[in-house]
């Protein structure tokens, strides 16, 4: 579905991401991880044209991405570390936005899926809330149904969980999993090595700007062949 | 106590009539200079060279001269240059607009920019067309943040309107001074005259206020 080829990404002189490769099925759940400044986040928001990459390719459904923009937005759903809700719009607003003003969805249509969307993320009560009123836990879920609203083939998640309270984390997680399920094709950027262990079908671990293990979780968690990923694991679990 | 308000009864009216002028300048000149402030505020932050180019240089000789300078410059030069003479009103209107949207663009370039740049993100990455973006996500956010700076801009504009009187526009102050001028006596107008204009700040205020109040319901 997303094939990526020799991806490399500079920020002036300091070079993120250096030649990534690997491909993304249908279906398929990644969960990408690494320390903190390799890349994870870069290589994510360059699926999503958030960073334009300066080499290589990044084909969505065999066609590369620079040329699909507008529908590459619509297929490709993304979450962020700082749920970015428009604070200015209610809950329910935030959610039909982009169905409304994009995919030109009525009013009376999109605000009915948006309710579906709210209470499959348990937020049925919230919708004319603003965000502000909402905690770190609930603002995430309405991101993801803000995505979701947009009927995307691909969700990428970029640290979903890591500004939240840890008490929070549980109900992000658990709507996700709830989409793994639905067979909803994801790659999520995390620091939760247990979830990451329990729903991924493969794991991405990135070290300085490469891409140092593609492997499935059993083995990456169980054996991981580099000593990069071992002392990486080591230190987080 | 030299004073004789007396005198100065028959004339209020002739005063008063002053802030209907005042108020369709003032009106008029805001209006102008805030749909023009945003378009160069817009350029500002654009990617296209030229106009940023552009709005960078405009804001710098507006803000660099004299207001009155300016004024007289456009109520002597369109006529000498063009031949239509588009009267006092006209010209200070355009004077105060085109004046008025330097400091406005500079103070929503600064909102725009207070805005957190994930809000851009989010748009983009839900497929939303910069303008849609601009329009619906950014700029309500950024008004919300300079309102008060705006507003501040809204009082100085209305009280420096005052310089029209010097081209002969029959606002509150030129006819503070006509009245004056006639009663040998100015203080009694010009007292008038600032409780106008200081009466007409103070409801520029309280228009703020409400309308700080009402953006803020969505914290």
């Amino acid at each position: 579905m997303i094939d990526v080829q020799g991806l490399r990404k500079s920020f002036g002189s300091n070079e993120v991401l250096k030649g990534i490769s690997t491909t993304i099925k249908k279906g398929e759940v990644i969960a990408v991880i690494g320390p903190s400044g390799s890349g994870k986040s870069t290589f994510l928001r360059c699926i999503n044209l958030l960073e334009s990459h300066d080499e290589g390719s990044i084909k969505l459904q065999e066609k590369d991405i620079r040329s699909i923009e507008l529908h590459l937005r619509k297929k490709v759903g993304m979450v962020f570390q700082h749920f970015n809700l428009f604070p200015h719009l209610t809950v329910l607003e935030n959610v039909t936005f982009a169905p409304q003003q994009v995919l030109k969805v009525s009013k009376s249509e999109s605000e009915k899926d948006a309710l579906d969307l709210l209470s499959t993320v348990g937020l049925s009560d919230k919708a004319n809330s603003y965000p502000s009123n909402l905690s770190g836990g609930q603002k995430q879920r309405v991101a993801i149904a803000r995505a979701l609203a947009m009927k995307p083939e691909v969700m990428l998640f970029d640290e979903p969980t890591s500004a939240l309270d840890p008490e929070m984390v549980k109900e992000v997680l658990q709507v996700m999993k709830n989409l793994v399920k639905l067979g909803m094709t994801m790659v999520i950027v995390t620091h939760e090595m247990g979830f990451a262990k329990e729903v991924a079908d493969r794991v991405l671990f990135m070290d300085d700007g490469k891409l140092v293990e593609d492997e499935e979780p059993v083995v990456f968690f169980g054996s991981p062949k580099t000593e990069r990923a071992k002392a990486f694991l080591e230190k987080v679990l | 106590m030299n004073l004789d308000f007396a005198q100065l009864v028959p004339s209020i009216p002739y005063i008063l009539y002053g802030i209907w002028v005042t108020l369709q300048f003032v009106a008029v000149s805001l209006v102008f200079g805030f749909l023009w402030g945003t378009v160069l505020s817009l350029f500002k932050i654009g990617k296209i060279t030229i106009l940023r180019w552009f709005a960078d240089a405009y804001t710098s000789v507006f803000r660099g001269t004299p207001l009155i300078l300016q004024m007289l410059i456009i109520y002597y030069a369109i006529p000498q240059l063009t031949g239509v003479d588009i009267g006092a009103f006209a010209a200070g209107v355009l004077t105060f607009g085109l004046n008025s949207a330097a400091y406005v663009s500079e103070i929503i370039r600064a909102g725009i920019n207070a805005v957190d740049k994930g809000q851009k993100e989010a748009a983009m990455a839900l497929g939303v067309p910069y303008r849609t973006m601009m329009l619906k996500i950014i700029l309500p956010q950024a008004f919300k943040n300079i309102l008060p700076a705006l507003m501040n801009e809204f009082i100085t504009l209305t009280k420096e309107s005052a310089i029209v009187s010097v081209i002969g526009a029959l606002d509150i102050m030129r006819r503070a001074q006509i009245v004056g001028a006639s009663n040998y006596r100015f203080f009694e107008p010009l007292l008038l005259a600032g409780i106008i204009y200081y009466l007409l700040v103070m409801l520029l205020t309280l228009a703020g206020r409400v309308m700080e109040r009402r953006l803020a319901k969505s914290d």
